[in-house]
């Protein structure tokens, strides 16, 4: 039976939410599915990879993992790979995990199939479908080497529990001499946000539509209204009116909310790859041939900076009534 | 400082792209030095400016074409280019460039690489972190601020919550964003010095790089699934009430 790995990839002594995301997909595969989990925190995190589908956990509580970027787990990642020989690895396209599949995949000499939507088994081997054109077209890939080395796009599956109880195997850190070179100083939490814009279940973005920086905080009040969180386009984030960390795109963050608003987005295929798999989408542009009112359930050719003050007036007599 | 900035010609990301008959991105329209590239350039020449005494080495893989792309790296600043340019590299995965990006960079042996985090063609963002592996240095990546003194690097790297401060010794290879600053326009001057700029072209025998087995294979290309197109229409003052039926439907309030 071939033998599916996946990174756990650990965040700040917790368990990162692609690992139950890539352990829903690996589970599907037809495989014993195995994870391995690198830092502070990652013992702990055993028993929710078990629940999630994980039949077997390599973990490594050490905290050198966290205190250097990608090195030392390339290194453990190597020594674990040739004493256990995985058909698959499956990587979260994250920050963090990217680094680790890169280095690891130039290491072993096996190379990757990187951004991937999905993976399937095959006759024995592996087909990743990766989207091309910024997500117009879908190629299906065939994954040559072993181990093949996949990464899949966050937000491409619902973690979801079964139960069960993984095996847990205490390894221990492989570190060579040279890999504790880039080093974490420290970390920094630019504001911290009434609702994390990638677990939000309402998302409000703005778009050049909204005509500056001045104006986003008429989302912002939307977005309170309705619970939700504030995304954006590339567009705005390029010119500096928002944060790097709201931008919702192929190269920002992925979301899949219960109700996305798109405020002034024109709908580029770098930002709809990122929200297109969004229950309902409402969206307000004064362009009329907006590429984004024709994915919308509800598409409006109208002024967003208009109608959104509206809109949070309405809901909030609606609230008080 | 020797900066070494990895650059790459792209199909103009504006314009329709289309797809060669093995499936692959055709590149034989409109070209243009990929926009995140541009960051990387700038952030090489801003360096350079703060430590003095600095080369900027572009490194590119491509067809002949890309020679373009180079020329506009070079009228930006840069000093001089290396043009690896080979009928066998078609193709190439990202493992392939990896391993001839660096086999050129080698033989410069810099103290830093400087790349984008992705290209906007291929978008694997993979290729900065196996040239890393492959050089031997520590990666330093999704920079937004990028500090050097004397022989230590700083960056500010993007996180989902905010920022991390990371530091390393060079040699060392950095990924950038567009945080590190507006690239600057090309002057006329810097046109014109570009034309004498020294680029240097180079094949896969003068790098001593066998092509291996390609790490996938590309079977077939389909349209994505699309999203039906709902109701659409022009805002005639229900608009407000339009939504909150929506929303209230959905039970979103």
């Amino acid at each position: 039976m071939a033998k599916v790995w996946i990174y756990a990839e650990m965040a700040g002594g917790k368990l990162a939410p692609i690992a139950g995301e890539l352990l829903a997909k690996a589970r599907t595969l037809g495989g014993d599915v195995e994870a391995v989990a690198l830092g502070k925190g990652a013992e702990a995190a055993a028993a929710t990879l078990g629940k999630h589908g994980a039949k077997k956990v390599y973990v490594c509580d050490d905290e050198v993992f966290d205190q250097f970027i990608a090195q030392p787990a390339t290194d453990t990642m190597e020594a674990l790979v040739k004493a256990n020989s995985p058909d698959l690895i499956l990587f979260g396209f994250t920050y963090d995990s990217r680094e680790v599949a890169g280095r690891l995949a130039a290491r072993l000499g096996v190379g990757q199939v990187s951004s991937a939507l999905d993976v399937e088994a095959d006759g024995g081997g592996w087909i990743a479908k990766v989207p091309y054109f910024g997500g117009g077209k879908v190629a299906r890939m065939k994954v040559n080497n072993s181990p093949g080395i996949v990464l899949l796009r966050p937000k491409s599956f619902e973690a979801s529990e079964t139960g069960g109880t993984a095996l847990l195997e205490k390894v221990t850190a492989t570190v060579g001499p040279d890999s504790k070179r880039a080093r974490l100083v420290e970390r920094i939490a630019e504001k911290s946000e009434k609702v994390k814009l990638e677990d939000a279940k309402i998302v409000v973005s703005g778009g050049r539509g909204m005509g500056g920086p001045e104006n986003f905080p008429l989302l912002e009040a939307l977005a309170d209204v309705l619970g939700g969180a504030v995304g954006a386009s590339r567009a705005v984030v390029d010119a500096g009116w928002v944060p790097y960390s709201m931008q919702v795109g192929q190269t920002g963050k992925a979301v899949r909310p219960a109700v996305y608003i798109a405020a002034g987005i024109s709908g580029a295929m770098q930002h709809t790859v990122g929200m297109k798999g969004s229950r309902v989408i409402i969206a307000i542009n004064k362009d009329a041939e907006a590429p984004i009112l024709k994915m919308a359930d509800l598409g409006i050719v109208g002024d967003a900076l208009k109608i959104v003050p509206k809109l949070t007036e309405a809901l909030k007599a609606k609230r008080g009534s | 400082m020797k900066i070494v900035v990895t650059v790459k010609q792209i199909p103009d990301p504006n314009g329709a792209p289309k797809l060669t008959s093995d499936n692959r991105l055709a590149r034989d329209g409109e070209v243009v030095l990929d926009p995140g590239d541009e960051y990387g350039v700038e952030a090489a020449l801003r360096i350079k400016e703060a430590a003095g005494d600095s080369e900027v080495i572009l490194v590119s893989m491509g067809p002949a074409k890309a020679g373009d792309a180079i020329r506009k790296g070079l009228s930006m600043g840069a000093d001089r280019a290396i043009h690896i340019s080979d009928d066998g590299l078609a193709g190439a995965d990202a493992l392939t460039t990896a391993q001839v990006l660096a086999a050129a960079i080698r033989g410069e042996s810099p103290d830093l690489v400087i790349s984008g985090t992705e290209s906007t063609d291929g978008s694997t963002g993979m290729v900065p972190p196996m040239l890393a592996e492959l050089l031997g240095f520590p990666q330093l990546t999704f920079a937004k601020q990028v500090e050097v003194t004397g022989n230590k690097v700083k960056i500010q790297r993007q996180t989902d919550v905010g920022y991390d401060v990371v530091e390393a010794d060079t040699p060392a290879l950095i990924t950038v964003t567009a945080g590190v600053g507006e690239p600057r326009y090309a002057s006329l001057k810097g046109i014109m010095a570009a034309r004498s700029k020294e680029v240097k072209k180079l094949g896969l025998a003068e790098l001593g790089v066998t092509r291996g087995k390609p790490a996938e294979e590309v079977l077939d290309v389909v349209d994505a699934e699309q999203r039906q197109a709902g109701e659409v229409f022009e805002d005639d003052g229900t608009a407000v009430d339009r939504i909150v039926a929506l929303l209230v439907k959905v039970k979103a309030v």
